[in-house]
């Protein structure tokens, strides 16, 4: 090699390695700076962002809130459950196509990775003022690991956001339940248990014994209809698989007033020169996959080969099964709250179904006088300003669907379903609120997330394969109707679609590593949408 | 409640007037071809992406 090239060269390499010596020293130096001035000098105080549960909307509030708040500033997640679980794939663990571990990741080595200090733990009170001892608020958990279990512990914090999720209430209905009669795939364990319990149904069909199989919702209050909805077809998808349809008699049970309600009233879409309700098309699919349905029930009691239901119509009915898969209705976890002197303020911070009052409109309304207005769009406590809930912890105003009630005043419809696309984007938003208030950068919330303004999009499996499955993939705005700007179906229908094929399975099982590969805080997470 | 039929076992013990799965429509065969057709749903993967994407920029 020319000398005088080999020496450019040289001093070149030595000139890049001195440069990324400098910027590594400049950037730790700065950090350090930045360190000691805004923690130890005082300028800012370090404050603390609790958050109680870690799923899909407490883990994408947190690592938002991680992203965007310095060092300087503490997220603590408390979550029961040290793993973090993907809960729209439990059908598919649910049925045997994926396996529980596929679902789930722990939830520790993420939040190690992105600073963000965990505790597993239950949250059992809240004390928005503190105690005698200290103004600070602050959130009294129970660990559930197997080191601390059962040790109680006092968490401060400056912002709490409730992301608890639902409480699954099984003993809302006689029987029902894996503790009872009937099996659930709320969680991945009860996915798991649901799954050897229908291989074993197949064992009995092939053999030559006919079963009957009946999924649904387990009591007139349930919500997630979709769930049930999905878990139903790819029941039928695998029996198909195994070659014992034919042996096995399928029923769907459910509080909607018609198919196709999903909690959301429905809704219309455009299609083949019609505006054409949901009902249409779901009842289309009922019956080209041959399965019959039972709606308007309120499910009683289940017992080991018998459902007993109440109709809209008062009359108390009655169903054989050999399995049944019904999911429970839904409450919030049960948390306390107190205030400073120890005077018990939970009716004043929660709704009678436990979830937490937001900035929703309350008073009772009758179905005609109920605006998009009533929903939340900050979901600020009314009562402390830096409490805050998302997801499925905070209380609807009302229902979606019409309220309808049987003779006997037995509420049966369906309450709302708050699905993964708005629980994230709800959770991102409040997010971002309360980092600005912590870098000091608003004094009150200005972003906005109400249901009444936001679209979703939905993907229900139909069958699990990648040449042969189904899904329906729907879309719509927005989720809560809004008659006045749309009189004739509440829905923008440009915007509201909804079609069935291979192409949704496709989409469903692209978000599942999608939706994991963010939770994870993988590099680029932020690319995924909520 | 309903006894149900499966599509396309035309005889008269499937047919069922005056009960539920007697009324909604079913798609033809053509219809079901296209909901599994490779080419077809490759194309819907297309247009369903774009469809959720416009959703996802209107929050």
């Amino acid at each position: 090699m020319n000398p005088f090239l080999y020496r450019r060269i040289t001093t070149l390499c030595n000139c890049a390695l001195l440069c990324s010596l400098l910027l590594k020293f400049y950037t730790v130096a700065l950090d350090k700076i930045f360190q000691t001035c805004f923690n130890k000098s005082g300028l800012q105080n370090m404050a603390r962002l609790l958050i109680l549960g870690a799923g899909i909307a407490g883990q994408t509030a947190a690592l938002h809130a991680r992203k965007r708040l310095g060092r300087g500033h503490e997220v603590v997640v408390v979550s029961p459950n040290s793993k973090w679980n993907w809960i729209p794939s439990n059908i598919w663990v649910g049925t045997g196509y994926l396996k529980p571990e596929q679902v789930v990741f722990p939830l520790a080595p993420v939040y190690q990775k992105t600073g963000i200090i965990f505790h597993q733990a239950k949250a059992v009170s809240i004390h928005p003022e503190g105690d005698s001892g200290s103004a600070t608020p602050f959130v009294t958990i129970e660990h559930t690991s197997e080191s601390k279990s059962g040790q109680s512990e006092n968490v401060y914090y400056d912002y709490l956001i409730n992301a608890t999720g639902p409480k699954l209430n099984f003993s809302a209905t006689k029987g029902l339940g894996p503790d009872g009669n009937s099996l659930s795939v709320c969680t991945y364990l009860h996915a798991g248990e649901t799954a050897k319990a229908l291989q074993s149904l197949v064992q009995k069909m092939k053999k030559g014994e006919k079963q009957t199989l009946i999924i649904g919702t387990g009591h007139g209050n349930c919500t997630c209809q979709g769930a049930a909805f999905e878990y139903l077809f790819n029941v039928e998808h695998e029996l198909r698989r195994q070659e014992v349809r034919e042996k096995a008699k399928i029923i769907w049970i459910s509080n909607e007033q018609e198919l196709g309600d999903f909690g959301i009233g429905g809704m219309h879409i455009s299609r083949g020169g019609y505006i054409t309700h949901s009902k249409i098309f779901t009842e289309s699919l009922y019956t080209e996959r041959g399965i019959e349905w039972i709606t308007r029930a309120h499910v009683k009691e289940v017992t080991k080969n018998e459902i007993s239901y109440e109709t809209i119509e008062g009359e108390e009915k009655t169903v054989q099964h050999d399995f049944a898969m019904l999911l429970p209705p839904f409450s919030g976890v049960g948390l306390k709250a107190f205030r400073k002197d120890g005077t018990e303020i939970t009716t004043d911070l929660f709704a009678p179904n436990s979830f937490m009052k937001v900035d929703a409109d309350y008073s009772a309304k009758a179905y005609a006088d109920w605006r998009p207005e009533d929903w939340p769009k900050t979901y600020q406590s009314p009562l402390y300003k830096n409490i805050f809930a998302v997801g499925i912890a905070f209380a609807p105003p009302h229902a979606i669907s019409k309220p309808m009630f049987s003779p006997n005043k037995t509420p049966i419809f369906p309450t709302p379903p708050r699905t993964g696309m708005p629980s994230g984007v709800m959770a991102r938003q409040v997010a971002f609120n309360i980092t600005d208030m912590m870098n000091g950068k608003a004094e009150a919330p200005k972003r906005h997330a109400s249901m009444a303004n936001m679209g979703a999009a939905c993907i229900a499996s139909a069958g699990a394969n990648f040449f042969n499955g189904t899904a329906v993939s729907m879309t719509m705005f927005p989720i809560i109707p809004d008659f006045g700007k749309y009189p004739d179906t509440g829905r923008d229908l440009q915007y509201t679609s909804g079609e069935i094929g291979l192409a949704g399975h496709w989409i469903k099982h692209f978000l599942h590593y999608a939706f994991i590969y963010k939770a994870k805080a993988n590099p680029l997470w932020r690319v995924v949408p909520e | 409640m309903a006894g149900c039929a499966r599509i396309g076992e035309n005889t008269m013990e499937t047919r069922k007037p005056y009960e539920q799965t007697y009324y909604p429509p079913v798609p033809t065969k053509l219809t079901k071809f296209f909901r599994t057709n490779i080419f077809y749903q490759f194309f819907r993967f297309v247009v369903l992406n774009i469809k959720m994407l416009r959703m996802v920029r209107k929050h």
